[in-house]
């Protein structure tokens, strides 16, 4: 009886892998018809687009890339349906999501010739402001790795954000940046620690916690920000963080302005990535930590105190989304508005579960959506005929399309979201 | 195959598990009281620690008061704005019974407000009681597809309602950007994304014109009282309504009973959906004529809190929803005669969640009240739940 079982499970496997193969394969020409038709057609005596990658008195100019857009398409489409036939055809489930992401990676190119076709374009430009608003994704999605690595689902991210963005502004304009930063990371850790107090000693729903973090924190920075920021100004103008160059790496083309020209949240978040991904996978603390994760009734019988390790990383996971949320007011204008975080921690969220609840995933998932965040606002100087609201909804659409496992299953933390009673 | 015993006792004891799951007193009426309770004071000790004086914080919740209960038009506007609080907060609400935590009925509620506005501005020539009914089923039917979409996934794909539903809302609000601007419901000769003006004939008639005009009362009232009663007679008087219960409370038993699992998520989603839907066009046929970005305001999250404080009971969600609706009411009128912030309200409401969903935080901090729950107190030292003078022996 068992056995069978087994054997059937596997058999369920086996075709489960072949049907997604096939839905990517099925993806990919549609894909290829769509860049065909519409961008091969469309662009076709349109002329060439012209991508600039340095600008003329840089040290080390390169020229500019110039496409003809049409032909360009074309090609791309061919590829495209050349990859899609493979898959529906001859199956290899290994390279579906491979040949998906890179055949995605093509189509955005011959996305961009159609839309600059007979015009000229900063593609190192774009790649810069990609980083640039990727950074609160990123750090978002890396406070969601955190919590839920220890089984803490963190709905407040949005809140945790608004309230670094917050304080940054407030505290920043009274003590300076750093003070502000400083302030902005006690802050998140503030609500961070008031979460896993909530979900880990009072047992509250975790996702009812988190949202009534967001509306508290809503509701707190709003109403502060009309009763008291509005009759004292000076409290609402902190200093902006400028861009650091560092030296010589920051002339190199195209590298130096994307990675080597930002301010402190980019490198910030790229060493809290680097950081955190060494704590979570390479310390004997971080093992613990995603014990309590995967099966807290064991990491207990082992003598890993689970509330501790839960209270320890969501405060930290609080802090990393305190100094994201800094970037909103010292990274950009110096000035809070309410709200004015936007969604930008459920999107970290989406970033986390598309990183598989992995720092340096969330990270690469917050590039692309900080890719397509610029590339939006690109559009509107290109004028294309896409509207720009259906480029911005593209990653929530592909989060669900991940989330409901039709192109691979992302799996959570065993625990997730499960609290953990001792006896 | 010993299958059959095993059904049957399972099924028994899913039985027992929906009799005998009744809120005690305690938590469908002490807690809650308490919660408000204590969020007005902390809302109270906010006002305090922006530097707002003790006169106006007097006067702040004086004007909470009239400005919700004190007149026939504060009255009015209460009940306005209960209206969709309380009908996307019955779908949230039914969520929870089923165990899904449906966090997109601002998404739902926009989707079936853009329906609705179509419907009422597009169909010209019929009369009020043909048009205004198809304008509400549109966006019931709009609000119901959109949730079930979520449904489906989990049902399907076991993808969590949480992300989905978080991801679907984020859609809705790009979505009607587009669709505010597309040349077919765009207002003309307007740059800015607005709707077209709902018709007459598709518009929820105000009920006060003839005490005064300026009273913006309408006929969604009755819409929220239907429902309100639908859900009860849904949850606790048909059959559906008790597999979604058992659904919620343990869904393994009600697998083994026999019940359709993914058909009942996906029923339990688009009826929320429809109920958001609902809430959407009440406010889109019955208070604003017409949409326009972000005309949902935040209700579809409100609402959250609304089941929350109702406890999951249609009759507790109406209550929640009175009360919110007070809360908005009150809160537009503190911040026009007493100066304060209406965001006052949203921490008010958000300290009311935490209180709720965390009844241990409230028992710690008024342990007199909740006496009766230590068996062990039950001897000598008893005192009525209303003595505070037990605090200090206790």
């Amino acid at each position: 009886m068992a056995v069978s079982e087994a054997a059937i499970g596997a058999k369920d496997i086996e075709i489960s892998r072949q049907r997604q193969t096939r839905i990517v394969g099925g993806l990919l020409l549609v894909l290829a018809v769509f860049v065909a038709s519409v961008f091969g057609f469309g662009s076709a005596g349109e002329g060439d687009a012209a991508f600039r990658l340095t600008r003329p008195n840089d040290p080390f100019a390169l020229p500019n890339i110039v496409v003809p857009a049409a032909t360009y398409s074309y090609v791309i489409a061919a590829v495209l349906a050349f990859f899609g036939i493979r898959l529906f055809m001859r199956g290899g489930a290994r390279w579906s999501s491979l040949l998906l992401g890179l055949g995605f990676l093509l189509a955005v190119t011959a996305f961009l010739a159609w839309a600059t076709a007979g015009k000229s374009f900063s593609l190192t430009g774009m790649l810069q402001a990609t980083f640039v608003r990727a950074v609160p994704i990123a750090l978002g999605g890396l406070a969601g790795v955190l919590s839920e690595r220890v089984a803490v689902i963190n709905i407040g991210i949005e809140g945790m954000l608004l309230a670094g963005a917050f304080t940054g502004a407030v505290v920043g304009s009274l003590l300076g940046g750093v003070g502000g930063i400083v302030a902005a990371i006690c802050v998140g850790g503030l609500f961070g620690f008031i979460l896993a107090a909530l979900v880990v000693t009072y047992r509250v729903d975790q996702i009812v916690a988190g949202v009534a973090i967001n509306l508290f924190v809503l509701g707190v920075t709003s109403y502060v920000s009309s009763q008291v920021l509005t009759e004292f100004r000076f409290l609402n103008n902190a200093p902006v963080f400028r861009a650091i160059y560092i030296p010589f790496l920051s002339d190199l083309p195209v590298i130096g302005p994307v990675l080597f020209r930002q301010n402190i949240f980019v490198y910030g978040a790229l060493i809290l990535v680097a950081i955190s991904t060494y704590y979570l996978f390479h310390t004997k603390s971080g093992l613990r930590a995603r014990s309590v994760g995967e099966h807290p009734e064991a990491a207990d019988t082992l003598g890993i105190d689970v509330y501790w390790t839960r209270y320890v990383n969501v405060t930290m996971a609080g802090m990393v989304a305190g100094f994201g949320g800094a970037w909103f007011t010292l990274g950009t204008v110096g000035r809070f508005d309410e709200g004015m975080t936007g969604g930008r921690g459920f999107i970290g969220l989406a970033a986390m579960i598309f990183g598989r609840w992995h720092p340096v995933g969330a990270l690469m998932a917050a590039l692309v959506f900080g890719f397509a965040d610029s590339l939006q606002q690109k559009l509107a100087i290109l004028q294309t005929p896409i509207p720009s609201e259906f480029l911005a909804m593209a990653p929530y659409v592909a989060t669900i399309v991940l989330v409901a496992g039709l192109i691979g299953r992302a799996r959570p933390p065993a625990a997730d979201g499960k609290p953990y009673i001792k006896d | 195959m010993s299958d059959d015993p095993k059904r049957e006792t399972l099924s028994r004891e899913l039985l027992k598990r929906a009799v005998v799951t009744r809120f005690t007193v305690e938590e469908v009426v002490i807690v809650p009281i308490f919660a408000v309770i204590v969020a007005l004071i902390l809302g109270g000790i906010t006002m305090l620690a922006t530097g707002v004086s003790l006169g106006t914080i007097q006067a702040a919740f004086g004007s909470l008061f009239t400005g919700s209960l004190g007149s026939i038009s504060a009255l009015s506007e209460t009940l306005t704005a209960a209206a969709p609080l309380t009908l996307a907060g019955l779908g949230i609400a039914l969520g929870f019974r089923a165990g899904l935590f449906n966090i997109g009925a601002e998404g739902q509620l926009l989707i079936g407000g853009m329906a609705a506005v179509v419907v009422g501005f597009s169909l010209t020539g019929l009369p009020l009681i043909i048009h205004l009914p198809l304008a509400l089923l549109a966006g019931a039917l709009f609000g119901a597809l959109w949730a079930s979409i979520a449904g489906w996934l989990r049902a399907a794909t076991g993808a969590h309602e949480v992300i989905t539903t978080i991801m679907l809302n984020l859609i809705s609000f790009r979505l009607v950007d587009y669709l505010l601007r597309s040349p077919w419901i765009q207002r003309p000769g307007r740059a800015d994304p607005i709707s077209q003006s709902v018709l007459e004939s598709a518009e929820l008639p105000r009920l006060l014109l003839w005490i005064d005009t300026n009273l913006r009362l309408h006929a969604g009232i009755f819409v929220m009282l239907a429902a309100v009663a639908l859900i009860y007679w849904l949850l606790f008087r048909t059959k559906l309504g008790f597999e979604f219960r058992s659904a919620g409370a343990n869904p393994d038993a009600a697998r083994y009973a026999g019940m359709r699992s993914g058909f009942l998520i996906v029923a339990v989603m688009a009826i929320a959906g429809a109920l958001a839907g609902l809430a959407g066009a009440n406010q889109v046929l019955g208070v604003l004529g017409r949409a326009s970005p972000n005309f949902s305001a935040g209700i579809g999250f409100d609402a959250i809190a609304v089941a929350l404080l109702g406890r999951g009971h249609p009759i507790g969600v109406l209550l929640a929803g009175l009360l919110f609706g007070a809360l908005e009411a009150g809160g537009r009128q503190m911040q026009v005669s007493a100066g304060v912030s209406i965001d006052l309200i949203s921490i008010i409401q958000a300290l009311i969640i935490v209180f709720i969903a965390a009844p241990m935080l409230v028992r710690t901090m008024f342990p007199w009240a909740f006496q009766k729950e230590r068996p062990a107190d039950k001897g000598a030292s008893r005192a009525p739940p209303s003595q505070p003078a037990s605090e200090e022996s206790g």
